[in-house]
């Protein structure tokens, strides 16, 4: 009797345990499924110059992270479509990543054409979506989390120093989309504010790659200061031409640079006294960057140039890893409240990076990066922990009044 | 004095759009003209021949024999494609498009496979010269001077050799021309070659102007393509006048409104054109011709 009790007992605790195990196991199992980001970037196309580094940038986060255990315990698995520089595949490719993928996160997009294509994609969907790019400024999205650079960061430290240095007369050529148009507007608004005259202004289609005109139309206006704000590969054949006019004057960008490289792509002078403000340059000289830039070409020996927007691309799944493990969850509204509560940092390779909760909008040390005759570079100015406070100012609050809309100097969020 | 220079200022303007589009649209029209073909891989035989330029040169080759090496490379590329696609095409208008279309993707990709997304450019050789408030740049004030000597060379060859006589019979007609002993095949690809190198030629010319990335071609198709429609089949008769009328009409707009307007203006000029003179200049040159 008694022996059979204490079988049918131990029989019972076996099975129990053994039950205890598999339901252990499979809570396990769950626990470690990994958490989906999906990537829409061009890997061709007209911006995949720009783009191909930030793409290495994200895998390299992703790698850091997985090999010291990931986020919560789970690993994070990148799912990649090449947007092909094309708006229409990246709405494609942005309802494949929400209704067949079901990612937790979206990260991605070069050209301010392709964000608002997708944007109101995601807005539909309250799909968490980071755009890691510096650009014109304005969007007001309680869905979205913007990591780049914008006008309040880049324009109002360079084009008052520009106009310090080099005089008050401003000429402006720009990109004809929504970027060069509002990033246009804004140069030409501080111009005015500091007592400057715009001299000339055109705005130029991005299949346009001859600009014996263009190049006629600024040597009659004589500016001081020529703002360059062209995008994608056609409008890069501006500088050699320029350079081979012998225009020389010295010339300011947001956009330059810092993304597609050109001081390395082109032969010399062609950006002879280009001034740029970025947050992130290969060339920034300091423990994090250099730190950065090893792994980096340890990893990825091919990239040609470590630019702003990889810097950018690399701290978003650093800033998305702090919401998640803020909200410990990777539910979507609860990591958007997470990352829009104030204190998600990360110390990238340009400095320390913070999400501002009113815009979410990011904080950024910017650096002021001259191109010589040689083409190398020298940063004479470093502005540090610069709000992006616009958005902020003129009345965009997240934390108290949900919003989507993207906002310029001349339409302001209503009171 | 002023009026001079401004005078000047505006020919150069001209002469630079003239030039771009005759180089754009020679090797188009050629294999347009010569064959039926509507080759829409055009741009990326310009593209080849600004890639084998600029990294022969960089190789340490001097830059004229560097455009020749990306002239002959174009060319050869275009003899090659001939031999194993297009002339299995001729007389098949749809699906030769749809072809060359796929030649096309297939180079820019492969190239950015290959090459990666740019490689580092040449410098503009020859510097600049001053004119009052304005300075130009030497070697696009040359350009125009290539393209009309193009347009020379090839008059020549087209009325004055054996092989020019024998491609317009084909032409003309081309079983005709077959019985009568010129063989219509090898005129085919060489026609096809001649206008691959020349679409070389014109990517050699440009390459050291402008940033040498896979898709740079796509920055030459719209024009190249602008001018053949306005010119009509008939390249000698047609592509100079084309090519003047609308830079003429593009260098006038860009210089009073900006490269937006003189953009719109082209396309405009072209949608007339078609509707008023379907066959292009050439065509409504030759029926006057043949009425009178």
């Amino acid at each position: 009797m008694k022996s059979v009790a204490i079988r049918r007992f131990a029989t019972t605790l076996v099975a129990g345990a053994l039950a205890g195990a598999s339901l252990m196991m499979s809570a396990h199992a769950i626990a470690q499924a990994p958490i989906k980001l999906g990537i829409l970037e061009d890997q061709s196309g007209n911006f995949a110059i720009a783009v191909i580094p930030k793409i290495y940038a994200y895998q390299l986060a992703v790698d850091e992270i997985n090999a010291k255990g990931g986020v919560l315990g789970r690993q994070l698995k990148i799912i990649h479509y090449d947007t092909q520089s094309d708006n229409t595949r990246f709405q494609e490719f942005a309802r494949r990543l929400i209704q067949q993928d079901k990612v937790d996160v979206i990260f991605g997009a070069f050209s301010s054409a392709s964000r608002e294509a997708i944007r109101p994609i995601m807005d539909r969907s309250k799909q968490l979506y980071f755009y890691n790019n510096q650009y014109e400024g304005g969007v007001c999205d309680s869905n979205v989390f913007v990591t780049g650079a914008v006008p309040e960061q880049q324009f109002s430290t360079l084009i008052p120093w520009m106009m310090e240095k080099y005089g008050k007369k401003v000429y402006t050529i720009a990109a004809d989309y929504n970027f060069g148009q509002i990033s246009a507007e804004w140069v030409r608004n501080i111009v005015k504010e500091k007592g400057g005259t715009m001299v000339g202004e055109e705005f130029i289609p991005l299949s346009v790659s001859q600009f014996s005109q263009t190049i006629q139309n600024i040597q009659k206006a004589k500016p001081d200061v020529l703002v360059t704000l062209l995008v994608g590969a056609n409008q890069a054949s501006f500088y050699e031409q320029q350079a081979s006019a012998s225009l020389n004057i010295p010339m300011a960008s947001s956009v330059n640079v810092g993304q597609a490289y050109e001081h390395k792509r082109f032969k010399p002078p062609a950006l002879k006294d280009m001034y740029v403000t970025a947050n992130y340059v290969e060339e920034v000289v300091s423990p994090a960057s250099d730190d950065f830039k090893k792994r980096f070409r340890a990893k990825f020996p091919q990239v040609e140039y470590i630019n702003q927007e990889a810097a950018n691309a690399y701290d978003s799944i650093y800033l998305y890893k702090a919401g998640v493990e803020k909200a410990k969850s990777v539910d979507q509204a609860k990591v958007k409240a997470a990352l829009g509560s104030g204190g998600i940092c990360t110390d990238g390779p340009s400095g320390k990076v913070c999400i501002d909760p009113k815009s979410h909008h990011t904080s950024h040390r910017i650096y002021l990066i001259h191109v010589k005759a040689d083409h190398s570079v020298d940063i004479p100015k470093v502005w540090d922990d610069i709000q992006p406070y616009w958005l902020g100012q003129v009345g965009c609050d997240l934390t108290k009044k949900p919003d989507q809309n993207q906002y310029t100097p001349s339409n302001l969020p209503k009171k | 004095m002023t009026y001079l220079i401004q005078a000047y200022a505006f020919f150069y303007q001209f002469a630079d759009a003239f030039a771009f589009l005759v180089l754009s649209g020679l090797g188009l029209a050629i294999i347009f003209g010569m064959m039926g073909v509507i080759n829409l891989a055009h741009g990326e035989f310009i593209m080849c021949g600004a890639y084998v330029t600029v990294l022969s040169a960089r190789a340490g080759l001097p830059l004229p024999f560097a455009m020749v090496a990306g002239t002959l490379a174009a060319g050869l590329v275009g003899l090659i494609l001939e031999l194993l696609i297009v002339r299995r095409l001729y007389n098949r208008l749809y699906d030769s498009i749809v072809a060359t279309w796929a030649l096309s993707l297939i180079a820019t990709q492969g190239m950015l496979i290959v090459a990666g997304p740019s490689i580092e450019g040449l410098k503009t050789p020859f510097g600049s010269f001053e004119m009052g408030e304005y300075s130009f740049s030497v070697y696009r004030a040359l350009l125009p001077l290539v393209a009309l000597l193009l347009l020379a060379a090839l008059y020549w060859l087209f009325v004055r050799t054996r092989f020019g006589v024998h491609s317009r019979a084909t032409i003309e007609d081309a079983d005709m021309a077959r019985a009568l002993g010129a063989n219509t095949g090898r005129i085919y690809s060489y026609t096809f070659g001649l206008g691959a190198a020349l679409a070389g030629l014109t990517g050699a010319l440009y390459a050291p102007t402008m940033t040498a990335v896979p898709m740079m071609g796509q920055a030459f198709i719209v024009q190249s393509f602008v001018t053949v429609v306005v010119s009509g089949a008939d390249v000698m008769l047609g592509l100079a006048p084309a090519a003047a009328v609308l830079a003429f009409i593009q260098s006038l707009l860009t210089k009073s409104y900006g490269q937006l307007i003189g953009q719109i203006g082209l396309l405009l000029t072209v949608i007339v054109v078609v509707r008023v003179l379907p066959k292009g200049i050439s065509g409504w040159a030759l029926q006057r011709s043949a009425g009178r």
